[in-house]
This record gives C-alpha cells, structure tokens and sequence, in this order.
C-alpha cells in the first residue's frame, strides 16, 4: 500500500517511464506495439522501470503506464471510465469494493502459468476480499508497524501504546490516512480495525485526539525522509519502506539504527494485488503483464527494487538467506497472529471514518 | 475591427473557456447539488456549518487575514521604496524580487520544511551559534510563514503598478501647498493606491484562504484548513459530492473579492502587472 504525497517524484519516474517505453520502441526485438497496447495503472515508485522495457522488448506490446497515489483517488478514475485501464494494482479493501460494484473481470488463470509462483499462504490471505480467488494476483504485501531510532528511544518498543508515550511529546509521526490512523488506535482499545460500531469509533476517536499533542506530524511519504534525518524519534511505517530507510541510515555515516516492529496488539495486514477492471480492452495483455511479473527473476528484480515484501515464493527463494530470515519484513505467522486485512466498510463507513477523522485534525 | 474577424479571432478563447471554465464549473455545480445517488440536495453545502468544517473555515479566514495583514505591512513600504528609487520594470531589484516565482511554489514551500525543521537548517546554524533554537515547524505559525513568502509578490507587484502611475507632480504639488511627507502619504499617496492595494489584498487572501498544500507540508497537517478538508473528501474520502459542495461555498469569497476589485480598481490598474 504505497502512498506518494509529493508527486514530483512520481513526475520523474512518469517521464523516464516515458523515456524508457520510447527507447524500447526503437530497439526492441518485436516491434513494440505490434501486439498491441497495454495500460497499466499502478501506485507511483513501485516497479522497477527496467522490468517494464523487458515486457515491452520481450512481448512487442507498448506499455502506457499511469500512477496513482492513494485507493480513494484511483476508483473514481477507474468508474468515470475517462481513460480505460487493462490492468491495475489496488489494495484490499478497495478490490473488494470494485468486487461488489461488478467492477472486475474474472482472470483466465490458463494464461497465467506463474500463479503457481505465489505461496499459497497468500491466495488465502486474499481470501479475505477475493473470497474465490477469482479476481486477485497479490503483487506485494506487508504491515504497518513502528519504526524507532534506537539513539532516541531506550525502552523496547512493543505495543501501540507506546505512540501514547509522554515521554516521546513531540517526536511521534502518525499515518495521515484515516484507515491507517483509526487501526492504530483500534488495536490498542483491542477492536477490530473494520468495526463500524459507532461507540467504539467514538472512543477510538477519544484516543487519538489524546494523542494529538504528542504527535509532531501526520505524514504519508515524509515519514522516511523525517525518520532517515532524525527529525522524530518513533513513526507509523509499512514494512515495505523499512528496508530503504535503514539503507539510507546505514549510508549516510550517522550513528543510529531504526528498528521496525510489528506491535504486540496486532495490526493492517495489507495486500496489493493486481486486478483486470470489466471493460479492458486488451485482457490477454494483461494476463501476459501479469503472469510476467511473476517470473521468479522478474519478482526478485522487482523486489529489490521496491523493497516492499513479495508473495512470490519462487522469488523468495532466490534471495538471500539474510533477506529470507528477516523476520521484519516477512513475519512469521505467529507474530501476525493478531493481525487482519482490510475490510470495505460501505459508503456509509467511509463516510463516519471520515468525519471522525476530521474531528481528530481539527482540534 | 469588423465583426466577423472579431469572432473567429475569439473563437479559440471560447473553446478554451468553455472546455476549462465552463464545463469544469457546471460540473463542480452538478456535483455540489447532488448527492451520491445523484438526487437534488443541499447538505453539501450547507455542511459547511457542520461543527468540525465550519471550525476550519473559521481558522482559514483568521490565518489568511493574519497573512494578508502582514504581506500588505511589509509589500507597501517596499512599493514605495521602489518607486522613489526610480526603478522601472526591468530593473535588477524587480527582476531579483520576481525570481522565485520562477520555481516551483511546492519546491519553494518544501523548501521552508527543511529550512524550519528540528534538525533544518536555521536550527543547525541557531545551535551552532548556541542560540535557542526556532520551534514553529507544524504550527499555525509556520503556516502563516510560508503564506507571507508565497503569495508576498502577489501584493508587492500591484501595488507597485499603481505607485509607479502616480505623477511625480501630483506628490510636489502636495509638497508645494504646504503638506508634511506624513500627510503626502496619508493624503495623497495612500488614497491614490487603493486599487492597487485592493487587488493586491484579494490576490494574497484567495489564495491563502483555499490553501491545503502549505498547511499540509509546512502544518504536518495538524492544522486543518477548509483547503485541507476539501482535498481530503476527493483524494481520500472518495466523496466528491461534498467536496464540491464545500467548493461552491468558497466560490462566494471569490465572488466577494471580485465585487471589491470592480468597486474600487475600476480600470483594472492594479490588476495589470
């Protein structure tokens, strides 16, 4: 669940992607676009641009590739129907939406050979918003869960409640998404993070206006940069960032670490999955995108890239022991025992998050 | 002129507004006045005075006065000194004070978050030189800040337009019948630039007014403006029906500005940079 708050950089990668699909057009062994096109719809910084020239070079097809920065901001794209999408790569709770609006198209799965790459594990876990695995190829998945600078906080970090810790006034970066924001302050009161359940809202609610002094900043992206320059002591993060960040650290010659941990309360288990919406125009080519990206080799090359945990066991396998084994980025099943995935909630629980959210900003 | 030339000359303006004004607004009206069924309503806007959204109205207007009153404080005395000096328009100073505009406003206001920030650069240099160090970073204070840098030349340069108009003349007659510079200013200059610093009040507090990317990066988005509260319903809330609501209640400060300008810039002398 990748979230770009400042699009230049999403504009930089849009025009290299530009540059490089051109590129691919000139030399490529197939011509590209001989077998047609493909429009790809995706979250911005979340594929490794190179892998997108391979498709191309290898498949003939021209690749038009479009990014997006948050679910919320993608569907009305994709239902306006302005420019028709083949492929796309939503979260959870937003495929489950487009499920019950009849949205997408079932996958032919006999062009997509390489579902036998993704663990199983994780077509269960889609389960949860794809109950027949009909409709969902899990791209990546992951947590939500604390980053701290080991410099700046002495205790160990285990639990949500720690984010409510006076000690840390002024040094604490919470999610500027209303989900993000209200599953913390759920799995600390011990609720479901898909409750609906309005007095339960209120007191989550209650919470996280308690919060509000300590908190330095609500921020999507600017969590890493804030967390690499030491600006706070103690984030909300995905696992999928954790990686680059701790990269950044160790290059940048400063004397702490960032630890990330999954709270002991349990949290967002997310999944982002590629889907095909109902009226594509070039389903086959998005069958041929998707089984492409779950190659062994290309799901690794991708992964390196985004950093951001890949359901490909296949890939899996092909990465370092040291990468295998840590258990920050792929858990193991008992540290996500109380975790959930996203649920849709309705237009009328979107609406009461929502509200509450905005009563938490405006205080 | 002839008529018929008159109108195909026109006629790719018209294409133009009515492809970017006309139907971007009809839309904003369609949506604003219905809801998610797409049945007539007025909850959107009238949800304006909803506790939490009039709340961040309220702290909008105040902010962005607050911002006006200071850009106008420090854009007049610099209008006037840029006048006397006897600068025109392609002078260094002007050229120099109209260079940032040249970059783009969310580098220009990222910028200011890594100049503010607790280990940003004023602090680096505060602690170096062990002063105390500068903590307005994600307060309305720094909002306020990064609106006065953002939109200042947006009062300077009316202002200025209108100062430069003055007649020479007119200040020495003043002189001449027996006026102090206190009264020259109060009398003659400040009177004689009312549609320049009218102009340049609207310009500076629209903008302020509807800004959600300042209080976003600079407030770290615990301040919630009426900007903030708009975007969030379309980027997040996925409910565009209340963002356009919210949207056509803004529309009336615009039009409010408006009605001022064509009250007291008749001629437009503020407007034309």
């Amino acid at each position: 669940m990748k979230k770009k708050f400042v699009s230049i950089m999403t504009l930089m990668s849009m025009l290299s992607v530009a540059v490089l699909s051109g590129c691919g057009k000139s030399n490529a062994g197939a011509k590209a676009g001989s077998a047609g096109e493909l429009y790809v719809y995706n979250w911005g910084e979340y594929i490794d641009e190179s892998v997108v020239e391979e498709f191309e070079k290898e498949t003939g097809i021209k690749v038009v590739y479009d990014m997006f920065e948050t679910n919320e901001e993608m569907y009305p794209v994709l239902e306006a129907g302005g420019v028709v999408y083949d492929v796309v790569c939503p979260s959870d709770y937003m495929i489950e939406k487009m499920i019950q609006n009849d949205m997408l198209a079932e996958i032919d799965f006999n062009n997509v050979p390489n579902i036998k790459n993704i663990d199983t594990k994780y077509m269960d876990m889609a389960k949860s918003f794809d109950p027949e695995n009909k409709y969902a190829v899990p791209y990546t998945w992951g947590t939500v869960g604390i980053l701290y600078n080991t410099s700046m906080v002495d205790d160990e970090i285990t639990s949500w409640s720690d984010l409510w810790n006076p000690k840390y006034q002024g040094n604490i970066l919470m999610q500027d998404s209303v989900r993000d924001a209200f599953m913390v302050g759920e799995k600390l009161l011990g609720y479901s993070m898909n409750t609906t359940d309005k007095a339960e809202l209120e007191k989550v609610k209650e919470k996280l206006i308690e919060q509000k002094p300590l908190v330095q900043a609500y921020v999507i992206d600017q969590v890493r940069d804030k967390m690499i320059g030491g600006e706070a002591a103690i984030g909300v993060i995905y696992s999928g960032e954790m990686l680059y960040v701790q990269n950044e650290v160790a290059n940048s010659g400063e004397d702490f670490e960032l630890k990330y941990v999954i709270p002991k309360e349990g949290t967002n288990l997310w999944i982002d999955a590629w889907v095909i919406p109902k009226n594509a125009k070039n389903k086959e080519n998005a069958e041929k995108w998707i089984d492409f990206l779950n190659r062994p080799e290309i799901a690794k090359k991708n992964f390196e890239y985004i950093t951001y945990p890949t359901p490909n066991k296949a890939a899996f396998e092909l990465l370092d022991k040291e990468l295998q084994e840590n258990t920050a980025l792929f858990p193991t099943d008992d540290m996500l025992k109380n975790s959930e995935v996203f649920k849709y909630l309705g237009d009328e629980g979107d609406s009461l998050y929502n509200d509450l959210w905005k009563e938490v900003k405006g205080k | 002129m002839n008529k018929d030339l008159r109108k195909v000359l026109a006629f790719p303006y018209i294409l133009w507004m009515i492809g970017f004004t006309i139907i971007p607004l009809s839309l904003i009206f369609i949506y604003g006045l219905t809801d998610r069924s797409g049945s007539f309503t007025l909850s959107n806007v009238l949800s304006i005075f909803a506790k939490d959204h009039f709340k961040a109205l309220l702290l909008s207007i105040i902010l962005s006065i607050v911002s006006t009153a200071i850009c106008l404080v420090m854009a007049f005395p610099l209008a006037l000194t840029l006048k006397s000096k006897k600068l025109n328009k392609g002078s260094l100073i002007v050229f120099i004070f109209i260079l940032p505009m040249w970059m783009n406003f969310l580098l220009r206001t990222l910028a200011w978050l890594s100049l503010l920030e607790k280990n940003g650069i004023i602090n680096t240099i505060l602690n170096f030189l062990h002063l105390p160090s500068l903590n307005i970073i994600n307060t309305p204070a720094a909002i306020i800040l990064g609106m006065v840098y953002n939109y200042l030349p947006f009062m300077v340069l009316p202002i200025y337009n209108v100062l430069e108009k003055i007649d020479d003349n007119t200040i020495n007659a003043a002189r001449d019948l027996g006026a102090n510079t206190m009264q020259t200013l109060t009398r003659v200059i400040i009177p004689l630039s009312i549609p320049g610093i009218v102009s340049g009040i609207t310009m500076v507090f629209v903008p302020a007014l509807t800004t959600f990317v300042i209080s976003n990066i600079l407030g770290g988005s615990k301040v919630l403006l009426i900007g903030n509260v708009i975007e969030q319903e379309f980027t997040k809330g996925s409910n565009w029906n209340l963002g356009s609501g919210l949207s056509l209640v803004m529309m009336i400060f615009i039009l409010i500005s408006m009605a001022f300008i064509a009250k007291y810039d008749k001629d437009g002398e503020g407007m034309s940079v």
